[in-house]
């Protein structure tokens, strides 16, 4: 039996192993993929405090080392269900059951998906989800990016100094990005904006080689291209927890700055809960709160 | 085995013209899956002698990569008796590299 588990090793989680381990708790955290969660592709952070450049793979790895040093057991295994048993905690991995006093859900969230045939086989051979991961590949070449977002209008002036050229993709005739990144894309002469607008189809022999996207008034056109860069957003996956905890409709688990969800002893730490602010910094704090709230929990329930 | 560093000058050598299985990780230093997976390869080449492990640094061997298709890092290609016979994007665990290699 642990005192604390931690579902999942991105910033949230990583950080309230911290706390909980400097509480003297035992804790074990439970990682689906790597640790670090989402930083680990971004190349520059700039909004941490105190550091004013630092990686995300350098963030993702000192704050590993940190929590393990500090000694939080860390499992790479994805949790498939969690359950309340007259107050102990259950994890369910595909290869053991554990339990704990108290459970921390940290499992921060996903990139969206387009949702559409083939979207998966051709990630890798057309189809990214992160322009400054993949984009270096692309020079000379034919690219779209998907979104009207921040992400996306970032993505598309990011390409298009690399790109031929690059057809920017969106739902609607305006943006949801910043103004000023907006006027920087429309003075570049390498992007093609496509109003109104959804993908409808990925067209691929061994890679993509081009999609069909379709306007509001069902005219549909064939954009020939070699990459595909989807932007639209990024989704909380807490589906495996539902019947448990309650959700809104997004998905998020609905908590407030407490980090409390409506099952006692369950807390809910970063990106995957219901917030304004989805960043590290508020990430790592609520890694902070919800772990000295179990601490909490556990004091009083023995 | 000690993991080696391939380039188009001696990729034929290291990899198309082994009879065995050699683990092609192609990867840059600007991208951090990368550099969380080679801890891993380490361990891998550490423990298995059944295959070999050629890391490719993409923006030094721009060739190679194109020829390989690569769009996306980072990529492992598994090539047996110098052919391709599989591949795999992004950071995986451990055990799906393993995985990937097949049995000894
Ligand atoms: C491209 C990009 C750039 C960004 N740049 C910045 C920036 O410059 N500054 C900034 O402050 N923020 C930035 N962010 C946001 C920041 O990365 C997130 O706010 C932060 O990572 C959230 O941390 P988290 O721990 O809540 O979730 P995540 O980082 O998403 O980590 C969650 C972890 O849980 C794991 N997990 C999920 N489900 C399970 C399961 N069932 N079982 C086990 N493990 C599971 C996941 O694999 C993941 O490792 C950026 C995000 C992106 C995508």
């Amino acid at each position: 039996m642990y005192d604390i588990i931690i579902v999942g090793a991105g910033p949230a989680g990583l950080t309230a192993a911290i706390y909980a381990r400097r509480a003297s708790k035992k804790v074990l955290v439970l990682e689906a993929k790597n640790y670090g969660g989402q930083i680990i592709n971004t190349l520059d952070i700039e909004n941490y405090p105190v550091e004013a450049h630092i990686s995300g793979f350098e963030f993702a790895t000192k704050l590993y080392e940190q929590a393990k040093n500090l000694g939080a057991e860390i499992v790479f295994e994805k949790v498939t269900e969690i359950r309340d048993n007259a107050g102990a905690k259950e994890i369910v991995t595909p290869k053991n059951t554990y339990k704990a006093k108290a459970l921390i859900l940290a499992t921060g969230s996903e990139n969206r998906k387009l949702g559409l045939p083939k979207e998966d086989e051709l990630i890798g051979k057309g189809i990214s989800y992160c322009a400054t991961c993949d984009g270096a590949f692309f020079r000379k070449k034919n690219v779209a990016v998907v979104g009207g977002g921040n992400t996306a209008l970032e993505d598309a002036l990011y390409l298009s100094d690399i790109a031929e050229k690059v057809y920017l993709i969106h739902r609607r005739d305006e943006f949801r990005g910043e103004d000023s990144t907006v006027n920087q894309l429309k003075a570049k002469d390498n992007i093609e904006f496509v109003y109104n607008s959804t993908v409808s189809k990925l067209i691929s022999e061994d890679r993509l080689n081009s999609i069909e996207v379709t306007n509001t008034s069902g005219e549909k056109r064939i954009i020939e291209l070699d990459g595909l860069f989807v932007a639209i957003g990024r989704i909380p996956e807490n589906q495996n927890f539902a019947k448990l905890i309650k959700l809104d409709q997004a998905g998020y688990v609905i908590s407030g700055e407490n980090c409390m969800t409506n099952v006692e002893g369950l807390f809910v730490a970063g990106d995957n809960r219901t917030k304004e602010v989805r960043q590290l910094v508020t990430a790592t704090a609520d890694g902070a709160v919800a772990a000295t709230a179990a601490v909490k929990y556990i004091n009083n329930i023995q | 085995m000690a993991i080696l560093e391939g380039n188009k000058n001696n990729f034929e050598e290291l990899v198309l013209n082994n009879n065995g299985k050699v683990l092609v990780d192609f990867n840059a230093e600007w991208c951090g899956p990368c550099k969380m997976l080679k801890p891993m390869l380490d361990e891998v080449a550490a423990d298995r002698d059944d295959v070999s492990i050629v890391s490719v640094n993409i923006d030094d061997e721009d060739e190679l990569s194109a020829k390989y298709g690569i769009s996306s890092i980072p990529c492992l290609v598994l090539f047996e008796n110098g052919a391709e016979s599989k591949r795999s994007v992004g950071l995986i665990p451990r055990d799906e590299i393993e995985n990937l290699i097949g049995g000894k």
